[in-house]
Formats: structure tokens, sequence, C-alpha cells
């Protein structure tokens, strides 16, 4: 194996670093805050002769979904990027390009939806698109988010799946903060990833076929259910090839990972950058004799359920952080914690916390609140408040 | 005179409406291209037609994505082959309806304009959206009435003069663009010929007939085609690089027909007064001044 | 329902396949040409919506599988050696 190379880089470079190393052949996209340095990156490769790839300057982040469909339904590997407003401008194509199955693979700067504009790290972006059928991979710092890239590529791309991928690295804690990271070597990724052929259909005129049929009520169903067996089938390749992974680069991924919680009452479940606090949280509280532990979920689409029920199932309490918002009811992890677990004989109480929506910090004593919390809610044998919000700013409510 | 195909790329068995006008386009157009050609088509009556899975009228590779994305779909298609090196002679066609070219898909296509992709658009036009139930358009007619802007007490349907699609093409100084109706099958052909060969963008506007919701006979469609060019309501014209280069000679009716011809055939204009027709018939003439005939 | 089974991605390879449905089905007037009239102009040829229409070796001849009856052909013909009729029941 070759050597890894050490750098110190930001998070947009990382994923920009990790898209190179796998040769994509298109990349049509659009600049969006905070994502915007991954495209800039592309090009000044491509101009370097670094890349032998194309970038496609769209009009729009719709057209850059648009281009990704077409080009990938061509037979060429395909990436872009993008965040917030351009996640949600492509939302239809998104869930075509997951109904055609092609393994795109997208990077997110994971940022708040307007309104009020921000900028700012969050995940309402992806997690509004969990729908979509793309599989969403949370990374909890730089080299994950490299790492995760061509992982991205790899179980896409694989004939068992073929379904896109998004890798969302948090808006400006990751994309623009330089961290350590080892880069593989090309031949590595070469020998991990081999290249892309379709095996379910291109378009070429020596085999002409039409993509994106009318699906009739005849069908429709059939197909929707076709390719959500391929997500829900995904998990086993997943660990696979995490497993290769690992073997090979040395880096150890899974779909949640667990951190003390063999023996923990209460449980944090985490998503992204904020993993990192919560670990450091988790260390200090337990230094205190507080048994808890931390789960940090990466893929969040397909919902690794069985983990949870494996790691959690035990638990007293489990503590739901969500750093997104659906208005109404509560965080997408809690409303999907929830449901794996209602028709468990064995579940432990659960409290969601809304945090750090639109860049807002989120410290280790919010950590230690919500941990606290969630052991009253255990102890009281109830939970009176389902959905709390953390570190808000008082002062400022009307 | 047509050509003697080996094969009609464009099956039978489609559910277009008996005597589409859109049915006579593509059959021209896509044995024109020839069988090296990949296309988009956005949503709209074509795809709807043509494409009810398990069956699909499409002898070449086909994509259809979304309404308003038939160029960005064509330009990651391009892209893609020449990557591949794959590109070779195959033709790429984005097809879109005037829904898709004129409105919906206007950003689309302005940026694979902009971006000089070697690709052809052309826009099928029936003056509405068709596939949803006519609605109105940037491309309807003015004095047409649709289901969103329909004639009534005090209103005259459509109040709006059509957008200017093609020279709004032609002004982003593509290499070929052309207006073409099915009336005209060998000059459609010519034209996407020339499309097709033109290195860059092009961007052919085919005029297309709709019994349904223009409300003529179903064997009308050609005739109403023919009409609409020898009234000066649909001018065939050419342009390379932005320059108009051709308005075609047997189409640069020496004597117009009159407008009332063409309009009293269908339905749609069934309610408009003789003031009404005046009025048209005025901007039809001005507008033929301007093209020099 | 059709006995068809779906494929991944909807991606359909049967090229050409509408040809199952005969929307012949659809009309109520059919045409008929007159050989000795035909001149061969292939006006009709062309101007099919559906490519009913096909080239024989002095004239032309209609296929009536997909024939939807519009009467394009019977309005275009130069020499009026198409006529619409009644569909037999």
């Amino acid at each position: 194996m070759g050597e890894q190379k050490g750098m110190t880089i930001q998070g947009n470079m990382a994923t920009a670093l990790g898209a190179k190393l796998c040769d994509p052949d298109v990349v049509p996209a659009y600049p969006i805050t905070p994502s915007t340095l991954f495209p800039e990156k592309i090009s000044e490769y491509i101009a370097d002769g670094e890349l032998d790839a194309e970038m496609i300057r769209v009009e729009s982040e719709h057209s850059a979904m648009s281009a990704c469909i077409g080009a990938s339904a061509s037979g060429a590997r395909t990436c872009t990027a993008s965040a917030s407003q351009g996640i949600a401008l492509m939302h239809e194509m998104l869930f075509i390009a997951a109904g055609m199955r092609l393994p795109i693979v997208m990077a997110v700067g994971n940022r708040a939806l307007s309104a009020p504009i921000n900028i700012w790290a969050d995940h309402q972006d992806s997690v509004s698109s969990r729908d979509s059928g793309w599989m969403q991979f949370y990374a909890e710092k730089n080299q994950e988010g490299l790492d995760l890239m061509i992982l991205a590529f790899r179980i896409a791309e694989d004939e068992r799946v073929l379904l896109p991928a998004m890798v969302g690295i948090d808006g400006f804690v990751l994309t623009h903060t330089v961290e350590g990271v080892q880069v593989p070597a090309k031949e590595d990724v070469d020998d991990f990833l081999p290249p892309y052929d379709p095996p379910h259909g291109k378009l070429d005129p020596e085999n002409p076929m039409t993509f994106g049929s009318l699906g009739t009520p005849d069908f429709y169903q059939e197909l929707k259910y076709d390719q959500t067996e391929a997500l829900e089938n995904a998990p086993e390749v997943i660990d696979e090839i995490f497993d290769e992974f690992e073997e090979e680069f040395g880096r150890e991924y899974n779909r949640i990972t667990p951190y003390k919680c063999d023996d923990a009452d209460i449980i944090l479940l985490t998503m992204g950058s904020m993993s990192g606090t919560a670990r450091a949280a988790v260390d200090e509280m337990r230094e205190e004799g507080e048994k808890v532990g931390l789960a940090k979920m990466t893929v969040f689409r397909p919902f690794p359920g069985d983990l949870l029920k494996e790691i959690a199932g035990d638990a007293d309490g489990l503590a739901v952080v969500d750093r997104n918002i659906s208005p109404g009811f509560g965080g997408a992890m809690f409303a999907e914690s929830a449901g794996t677990f209602i028709n468990e004989s064995k579940s432990p109480l659960m409290k969601n916390f809304i945090v750090g929506l639109g860049g807002r910090e989120i410290f280790k004593e919010n950590f230690k609140e919500m941990y606290e919390k969630t052991k009253e809610a255990v102890e009281a044998g109830e939970v009176e408040k389902p959905v709390e919000w953390i570190n808000m700013n008082e002062d400022v409510m009307r | 005179m047509s050509e003697d195909e080996d094969k009609e790329l464009f099956a039978s068995g489609h559910r277009m409406c008996a005597g589409c006008g859109e049915g006579t386009a593509m059959r021209a157009i896509l044995n024109e291209a020839g069988p090296n050609t990949i296309a988009t088509v956005a949503t709209g009556c074509l795809e709807v037609t043509t494409t009810a899975f398990p069956q699909t009228a499409w002898e070449i590779p086909l994509i259809h994505a979304a309404f308003e994305n038939a160029a960005s779909v064509a330009s990651g298609i391009e892209v893609a082959l020449k990557q591949m090196d794959k590109k070779g002679e195959t033709n790429i066609v984005s097809f879109a309806g005037d829904g898709g070219t004129f409105d919906i898909g206007f950003q689309a296509l302005s940026g694979m304009f902009e971006r000089k992709h070697n690709i052809t658009h052309i826009c099928l036009d029936n003056e509405a959206y068709m596939n949803t139930g006519i609605q109105r358009c940037s491309s309807t007619p003015y004095g047409a009435s649709t289901t969103t802007s329909p004639s009534g007490e005090v209103s005259i349907g459509e109040d709006r003069p059509k957008k200017p699609l093609a020279r709004i093409s032609g002004a982003h100084d593509i290499p070929y663009v052309a207006t073409a109706t099915i009336a005209y099958v060998d000059d459609l052909r010519k034209k996407v010929r020339k499309a097709l060969d033109a290195d860059g963008p092009a961007l052919v506007h085919v005029f297309a007939p709709c019994p349904t919701g223009w409300r003529h006979g179903s064997d009308d469609s050609v005739e109403l085609a023919r009409l609409a060019v020898e009234t000066g309501i649909f001018v065939l014209w050419e342009a390379e690089d932005g320059e108009i280069c051709d308005i075609n000679i047997t189409k640069k009716p020496k004597d117009r027909k009159p407008v009332e011809e063409y309009l009293k055939k269908q339905r749609r204009f069934a309610h408009l007064t003789d003031e009404h027709i005046e009025k048209i018939q005025e901007e039809v003439d001005e507008k033929c001044e301007e093209y020099g005939f | 329902m059709s006995k068809m089974k779906i494929t991944i991605g909807g991606i359909n390879k049967e090229a050409g396949s509408s040809k199952e449905y005969k929307t012949g089905s659809w009309r109520t007037m059919k045409p008929e040409v007159d050989i000795e009239k035909c001149i061969q102009c292939l006006k009709c040829l062309d101007y099919c919506p559906d490519g009913a229409v096909t080239k024989t070796e002095d004239a032309i001849e209609f296929d009536l599988d997909y024939c939807k009856g519009c009467g394009i052909c019977e309005r275009e013909c130069p020499v009026d050696a198409i006529v619409m009729i009644e569909e037999e029941k």
C-alpha cells in the first residue's frame, strides 16, 4: 500500500480531494456558500491538468443535478457539491436521480435553510431531502469528509446498490476549518474503486433505451418498492465496504459508532461535527462517574435502526441530538429513532434536543445539560417535554 | 420527397392524438437525425405519449428527467460523451414543448446556449401547456382562448403577444437558429440537418398545430401550419451566429393570405370580433414588413 | 395489467416497443387509396403523425394496425387519391 500523505486542509478541500482521487468524468457545479471551494478546487485541478474531467459551469443548482443525471445516465462518473438553498432548489431532481438509480455523489456543506437566510452549520438542507432515496453520510471531521467521498463512490456504484449518495460536512465548522488529514495514494484509491460501468443500462446509440418513462399506476408502486429495497439492502454492502476500507486505509467507519455505550445508562445520539464535542463531554462526565455514552451516526440513510437497537436498546435514556427541526413535530433523528423502537420490548426513554441551528454553537456544557435533562426524565420514569431547544438566547426572545 | 428510410425511428403505437402536429414533426426530425443520436425530452405531450412504461416509441436512446431541464440534462450527456471519448458523430438533441422551452425551460436553455454545448434544441410549439390541459404559455398568441386565459364577457383570452423565442435564442449568438413547421417537411428536415451539423448550440422552433388544444379538425393540422406561414403569422427563417441569413423564399409569401383564414378554422379564436382580427392583421403586417415581405 | 416486469430504475430496454399497442383501434374513419391515381409523391407518408403509410412498388399502402383515422392524408393528397370512409364495425 502506498503512503498516505499528511495535509492540513479545510473540509471543502478534503471533499474535493476525495472526489479528485476518484477520477470523476463530469462535475456540473454551481457555487453556494459554504460549499463553494469544492467547485473552485475541482476547476483548479482541471485547469492545472491534475484532473481529467470537465466541470460544467451550470447556471443553477437545479441544472447542476440535471446535468449530473444526464452525465451519469451516459455512463460517466459524476459528482457535484452544494448546500442549503441549492439542495432545496434541486429537490425534485434528487428524487429523479435516485428513481433512475444513478450513482451520483454530492458533497454537501451542511447549512441552514432560509428564511431567515443563514449561511452557517445546520443539517436542515440534507435532512430535508431524506425522502429522496439518496444515501446520506455525515462527517465528524475533515478526514471523514475525504474518506466518505471515496466510500460514497464505491458504495453507490456497487451493483447491489446503484443509488446516489450525499456526504455532509458541517458548514464553516468543517468546510472552512483547517484540520490534519491523511490523504490516500492515488494508486490505492484506484485499486479500491474500480471504473464505473453501469450494469443496468446507459444512453448509448448502440443499444437504445428509454430512461425516465411514464410510470403509470400499473408500475409505479413496484418501481418504488424495488428502489426502496435497494436502499434497505444497502447496509450489508456499506458494512462490507467499510470493512474493506479499514483494511486498506486503516480507518474504521461504522453506520453508527458507539463510544462507551456498553454500560451506559444514558446515550447521546449525534451526527456531524458536534460528535467531537459530545465525545469530550462524555469523557468529562465519565470522570465524574456518570454512566454516559455516545452513539455517532455516520449513515443517516438508510437509517441504521438495526444498530441503534443493538447499541441503545438496553440504555435507560437516549438523548437524540438533532441539528434540524421539522416544525410541528421535532427533529428528524428523533422521529426515526422513536419509530425504530416503537415495537421493541426494550427501548430507552427518548428526549429530543434541538441544537446548533443556523450555526449556533454547541458546547460541552450543552451536552451535559442534555444529559442531565435526560437523566431527570429517566429518574422520573416519564418524559414531560419530549422536544427541547438547547442554548437559546433568551435575551433576544420577544 | 421523403427519403427511403431503413427504419422509422419514431415508432408507431404512440399515444398522440389523431392528427397531432408533433407526431409529424417527430418523424421528420428523428429520421433526419438518424440512429446515432441521443435525445433528452422534457415533460409534456411528447414525453407522456411516447414513454408509458413498458412501451416506448423511441428507437434511439432517450432520457426524460423533468419539465424544465431538457437542455441541462443534454449538457451533462454531451460533456460525458466527450470525456469518455465516446462523442464521435453522435447527435445530442434536447426536445421540449413550448412550455419546456419558452417558460420553465428557458433558464436551462439559455445556460446551454451560453456554454456553447454542441446540442440542438428542438422546440415543439403548440402554443400552450397542452399536456396539462391547454393552459397558456408565453408562446400563446394574442387572442387565443386557453384554460388559464379564457375568453369571456370581459376578456379576449390571451392578451399578450407571443414571446419571440427564436429571436431571443439567436441573440445568444449561437451558430444556428431556425423556425420550421410541419407543412414543409423538406424544409424542416434541412433545418434540422443544419442544426445538427452546426458546431455548437442550435435551436429549431417547430410550429406544430394541436387539434385538441386549438379545437380544429384532426385533418386540419398540416393545412393550418401552411396557413400560418401563408398569412405571415408564423414566419420561416434561419439565422447564423445571430444574423438572419435567409427567409425561405418559398415561404416568403408575396400575397399574404388574410389572417382571418387561419384564425377562423380554430375554435380557440372563435370569440374574436372583426376589430380583434383587424388588430391581429395589423400586427402581422407590421412584423412581416420588418422581415421584408 | 401488463405482464411485463419492471427493471432497475425503470429503464426501458425495448426500444420501439410502442408497436405492441395497436392504435388502429382508435379510429372511426379509415383511409382508402386509389392506387391508379396515386403519383407516389409520398406527402401522405411524410405527413402521417403515426407512420402508418408505407411505400409500395407503385403506390402507397396504409398500416391499419396504427392508423388513427385523422384524415390528414386525405386532406393533403394533391391528386385526391385518398378517401376516408366509415370504419366497419
